[in-house]
């Protein structure tokens, strides 16, 4: 068809067939494109999702195995004289388990070779004889069969991220050690168990003796205070701007902040923290009081805007039902809007306490990167928290850290997402349309 | 008393408060002839009670917390020797926070003198006075409010309006949290940005072209002096800003367009959640994600083609960072293309458009004022975020549009100089404020754009 | 006879499954355009159509009537698959467009809309200027090529909606600064450009003027020399006014057609004569 007869077709009412030959002429190529544009918007959803996938399973792949913990059969023989008399807690238990690391290996004699050695057993051995004696005090005089923790890099070694095949410059365990290790293997002495340490332990230098209990303690206390003080602060500030503010430039201007607070980049929130709570009031560094109140000052704009919404929902007809029977603007939202936009509220605490359990950045400003061992027992004690202990060990060179990583992820993860499955089941049981 | 014990026996006090005052109400209802005699009812005597037994003691108790380490700390320098206290700021600073970690049992950074160990004691004496003092006039006060409005309850007492004014204080307070945390942020950074300032230009950190904050902490120590010209600091944020938002916006706006148009309700219910947890994924397990996953696997690939690619390249940072925000995106948009009115898609449908075609031609230019606010709240974030770049982008400052260099951002930087010892003196840990005054108010003008932008948006649809 | 459903996934169930009522007059014409038989249309468990049967004749102005909720628009909108939209919404009978249902799975609904227009009840012009709100469509359908097609294309159908004297000055700007009764005449210039050759109206007027409504009815007669036009209207003055044969709808039931004059004076039904009388609507 040419050029005129499409004109003509466009403009006479007597080509109005021609005009739908047109149309249908175009077609193809029409849903073509539109082919290739719901395959783009497909495309995106699978790689989202893909992308979802690849990070989850790379992390439990890597992370499943620090669940288990690689541990070496000792018979240690607990001599008369070898304990401290007075207070057996301050024996030289070290000393006692390389006294049995010797005798199962009786050829060893150069103190080189000991060293080696003594290196696949981990430091933490000497701490679980020493619980074991001050436990059973009875066993003095016997030699007693204990699984002791292996280094780390045995640990890995039986893990398989240290390969036997390479040549020896390659790896971190010689020759030497690799024919130890396959002698504790021939006697069944050497085995995986379930890792209590990971689950008990607080922070150590050592990968076999590190644990996310100190870091899981000291985000509960971080979270307990984030709660306590956004959860009133964030419901009062939403109630009194959706109940009771007069529409002014005032109100105005705390909204226009609220939403801007919402947006702010989390480390400027530490900055303030810095400034503020550390360096003006001499609040201690490091602790769940500091990281609590710089977490809540950036979850509660999430918190009150959820608020707002959840008031919103409620019909204005309950209110005025409320003020015909005569009760105060207050007694009205207290007694009936309060409770019915309650579930509303929680689900937006929820999600921004999720969201602050997973930050990061603003607690690095106020010193709760420090290397602390010690399990966290109240607010003002040193503490690290889950996401920055993760932070910490993602830091460490040591292979082993790699799977601790990915483990303390994944307890973050579990945590986070039975967070939001409250959310969910809470948003869905009294989600409710007026 | 230890500040918790100290609060809940305040707590204690105005639960007592609560039930003095409420039974004083109800003698007097008794002896005036009923409940219906009193102003209120006999809940609000109690409540008003209990309101002033703790509110101006806990105020008092806050107004310690404040101020308790510098007051003590004052009085604790006062008491050392002159000679001690004729030291340099810088020193001194050193020698008190060495005290202070030593009298919470901390781990000092150098020797334990006998001066240190007494100047210790004596912190830990002036705590406890300083304690016992806070603690008497908090509980005096508690018990002076429940005496105070105890006397003062009588039938007329309008307790209940103003147990009402009270909380309705309380709410303006609380709600004016967001300005104060507004004011805070400003001063705070700009009180320290101005003291840096004052040693480096203005000019030459906003235009200087090398970046090496790494100078002498102390006089006596050796090192480079330093250069503060932060452009190849801005460089690196702006591209992997860049390159994140060149990965998150189609995907993130296709996702949209995909399950608010296309998706079918079994689709939808499996897509949303997904989008969901992505941006339920911690930063920091996105920084390790890249720094472990991504980075290693761009090298490799880079290295087949015989590219020399950075272990710490801008784009693994960059990539992670963008997926990071798809879910960001995604969710703003989508809200954006559903406030757009279905009358519009019936007229583009009516005269036989294709969805795509109503899509592109209807749909979005019609959503784009909110699309364009999403996207500027999308780059506002991906310039404010630290975890991924810091575990994953590199330190040094190079000035390249090379996405396979390593670059480094604004967020890294606050983080490394203001991570481990500071001194509050250097001008190496007053750049990180510096950097954050430019951080808040860049971002700031972002948001404030975007969200206006954004509301101007929804109002034109409603 | 053919029972063509629209969501095969729905499941068939209908709720109190009340027999159609039968419609009384005529219901053919001896030229027709379009011709519906036993059309159902059901929103997921309720039915909103029951049974209807009409033919639209060609080059008439067939107008719908009866009082809110009588399914007068869902009717319409299932003329050009407009309902299909609507996820729940699905239909049975068939529809008959130059003798093949529309809602045969065979069919397109792209051509099918480019042949059957439609005028919504509120103004709805693209965010796009005047000019592009009415050369888009036939844009994308190709039937414009080049620049002065789609210029006198733009002007054919300007001077046709009887819009051409007001804007043609100002065609760049944006179609939503127009007044109420200008966007409606552009949303109906808009649906003439394609050269649709049914146009159905679902209450054009509701949202304009006195004045606006005025001049959108003159429209309509002139329209109606080449067009076929449906219109769904609640003002039965208006309906009197343009229509040739009007459809009086209620409760989802089609319950008189006939020619206008006929239907405004001696009504044969009841509820028609209740309805037309104000007795309710």
């Amino acid at each position: 068809m040419n050029k005129s007869t499409r004109k003509s077709a466009a403009r006479s009412s007597s080509g109005r067939v021609k005009t739908i030959d047109i149309v249908n002429k175009g077609l193809k190529r029409r849903y073509g494109k539109e082919k290739r544009f719901r395959f783009y918007g497909l495309l995106s959803i699978i790689a989202s999702a893909a992308f979802l996938a690849f990070l989850l399973t790379s992390i439990v792949s890597k992370g499943y195995s620090a669940f288990l913990q690689t541990y070496i059969k000792l018979d240690v023989p607990l001599e008369a004289g070898m304990l401290d008399k007075q207070n057996p807690g301050r024996s030289d238990f070290q000393g006692i388990i390389k006294e049995a690391i010797k005798d199962y290996y009786p050829g060893v004699t150069e103190r080189q070779d000991k060293r080696e050695l003594y290196s696949l057993f981990s430091s933490g051995a000497a701490f679980q004889l020493r619980d074991e004696v001050l436990n059973n005090p009875s066993r003095e005089g016997s030699t007693i069969s204990l699984w002791v923790l292996a280094d780390d890099d045995v640990d890995m070694l039986m893990k398989g991220h240290i390969k036997r095949e390479v040549p020896e410059s390659q790896r971190r365990l010689s020759d030497k050690q690799l024919r130890w290790i396959e002698r504790l293997e021939k006697d069944n002495r050497i085995e995986k168990r379930f890792n209590t340490t990971f689950f008990s332990a607080g922070d150590s230098r050592e990968p076999e003796l590190a644990g996310i209990w100190g870091a899981v303690k000291g985000s509960f206390y971080t979270m307990l205070v984030t709660l306590m003080l956004s959860f009133p602060i964030g419901i009062a500030a939403a109630v009194y701007l959706e109940e009771f503010a007069p529409k002014n430039l005032a109100t105005d201007f705390i909204e226009v902040n609220i939403n801007n607070l919402a947006a702010v980049p989390s480390i400027v929130f530490g900055l303030l923290g810095l400034a503020v709570f550390l360096n003006f009031f001499g609040m201690p560094r490091s602790t769940p009081l500091v990281g609590g109140i710089v977490l809540m000052l950036m979850t509660l704009p999430t918190i009150i805007i959820a608020s707002r919404a959840a008031l919103k929902a409620v019909p204005p007809s309950i209110r005025e039902a409320a003020l015909g029977v005569g009760s105060s603007k207050l007694q009205v939202v207290a007694s009936h809007v309060l409770p019915l936009a309650l579930p509303g509220m929680l689900t937006g605490t929820i999600i921004g306490m999720a969201q602050a359990l997973g930050e990061t950045a603003p607690l690095l400003m106020i010193g709760m990167v420090a290397f602390i061992v010690d399990i966290p027992g109240g607010f003002t004690d040193p503490s690290a928290v889950m996401p920055v202990q993760i932070y910490l060990w993602a830091d460490s060179p040591e292979r082993a850290f790699v799977e601790r990583t990915s483990a303390a992820i994944m307890v973050l993860l579990a945590f986070l997402i039975s967070m939001n499955a409250v959310a969910v089941v809470l948003r869905k049981r009294f989600e409710r349309r007026w | 008393m230890s500040p918790l014990l100290l609060l809940l026996s305040l707590l204690v006090l105005s639960v007592a408060g609560f039930l003095i005052g409420q039974r004083k109400a109800l003698n007097l209802a008794g002896s005036v002839g009923g409940t219906s005699r009193l102003h209120s009812l006999p809940v609000y005597y109690g409540a008003l009670t209990a309101l002033w037994c703790c509110l101006p003691a806990f105020f008092m108790f806050l107004i310690w917390l404040g101020f308790e380490q510098s007051i003590i700390t004052a009085l604790m320098v006062a008491d050392l020797p002159d000679e001690v206290r004729a030291l340099p700021p810088a020193r001194l600073n050193v020698l008190i926070n060495d005290i202070r970690s030593l009298a919470s049992g901390n781990i000092v950074s150098g020797e334990i003198t006998p001066l240190m160990r007494n100047a210790a004691a004596q912190y830990i004496s002036l705590k406890g006075i300083g304690q016992m003092i806070t603690s008497v006039i908090v509980l005096v006060a508690a018990v002076a409010g429940v005496l105070l409005v105890h006397r003062r309850i009588k039938p007329e007492l309008r307790a209940r309006n103003q147990v009402e004014n009270v909380v309705m204080g309380l709410l303006v307070v609380c709600s004016t949290i967001a300005i104060f945390t507004t004011i805070g942020i400003v001063l705070s950074i700009l009180y320290e940005a101005v003291r840096f300032f004052q040693q480096i230009p203005v000019t030459d950190f906003l235009f200087g072209l090398e970046w090496s904050p790494q100078m002498a902490i102390r006089e006596d120590q050796v090192g480079s002096s330093g250069a503060f010209g932060a452009v190849p600091v801005f460089a690196g944020t702006i591209l992997i800003s860049a390159i994140a938002m060149f990965v998150a916006a189609p995907i993130g706006l296709m996702s949209a367009i995909f399950l608010s148009e296309y998706a079918d309700r079994r689709l939808r219910a499996v897509a949303k959640p997904l989008l969901e947890i992505l941006a339920g994924i911690p930063t920091v397990v996105y920084g390790f994600f890249a720094a472990l996953v991504v980075a290693p696997m761009i090298r490799n690939s880079g290295a087949q083609l015989g590219i020399d690619v950075s272990s710490e390249s801008a784009l693994a940072a960059g990539l992670v960072m963008g997926v990071m925000i798809i879910p960001f995106v995604s969710s703003l948009s989508d809200d954006v293309i559903n406030a757009v009115p279905q009358t519009l898609r019936d007229g583009a449908y009516s005269v036989g458009a294709t969805r795509s075609e109503t899509i592109m031609h209807v749909l979005i230019p019609a959503a784009l004022p909110g699309i364009v606010g999403g996207l500027l709240l999308a780059v506002s974030r991906a310039i404010g975020e630290t975890m991924i770049v810091v575990m994953a982008a590199g330190l040094s400052a190079n000035l390249t549009a090379n996405p396979l260099q390593a670059v480094t951002t604004v967020t890294v930087q606050i983080v490394t100089l203001l991570v481990g010892d500071q001194e509050f003196d250097s001008p190496k840990t007053l750049a990180a404020f510096a950097l954050g005054l430019v951080l808040f108010f860049g971002t700031l003008f972002l948001n404030v754009i975007a969200l206006t932008v954004v509301r101007k948006y929804r109002e034109r649809y409603e | 006879m053919q029972e063509v459903v629209n969501k095969t996934t729905v499941e068939k169930r209908i709720l109190a499954p009340r027999d159609s009522r039968k419609t009384i007059g005529t219901i053919h014409v001896s030229k027709p355009r379009m011709v519906c038989r036993n059309v159902n249309v059901y929103y997921g468990d309720k039915q909103a159509i029951r049974n209807v049967s009409i033919d639209i004749g060609c080059n008439e102005v067939l107008a719908m009537i009866g009082p809110s909720g009588c399914g007068k628009s869902t009717f319409l909108r299932c003329l050009n698959r407009m309902n299909d939209t609507i996820d729940s919404c699905w239909v049975t009978g068939e529809i008959l467009f130059d003798d093949k249902n529309i809602y045969d799975p065979s069919i397109d609904v792209v051509p099918l809309r480019a042949q059957v227009g439609m005028v919504f009840q509120k103004p709805n012009p693209f965010p796009k200027s005047i000019y592009e709100n009415i050369a888009w469509a036939p844009k994308i359908h190709g039937i414009v090529e080049s620049k002065s097609d789609a210029d006198e294309i733009v002007e054919t159908s300007l001077l046709k909606a009887g819009l051409w004297e007001e804007v043609k000055d100002r065609l760049d700007q944006p179609g939503t600064g127009l007044s109420g009764g200008q966007q409606q005449r552009l949303c109906i210039a808009r649906a003439i450009a394609v050269s649709p050759e049914v146009i159905l109206m679902d209450e054009p007027c509701s949202a304009l003027d006195p004045i606006a409504t005025a001049k959108i009815e003159d429209l309509i007669e002139e329209l109606k020399t080449q067009y076929t036009i449906a219109i769904v209207t609640h003002s039965m003055q208006q309906a009197s006014r343009v229509s040739q044969r009007t459809a009086f709808f209620h409760l989802g039931d089609l319950i008189e057609v006939g020619m206008t004059k006929d239907i405004f004076t001696k009504p044969s039904h009841q509820l028609t004569e209740d309805y037309i009388t104000g007795r309710y609507g």
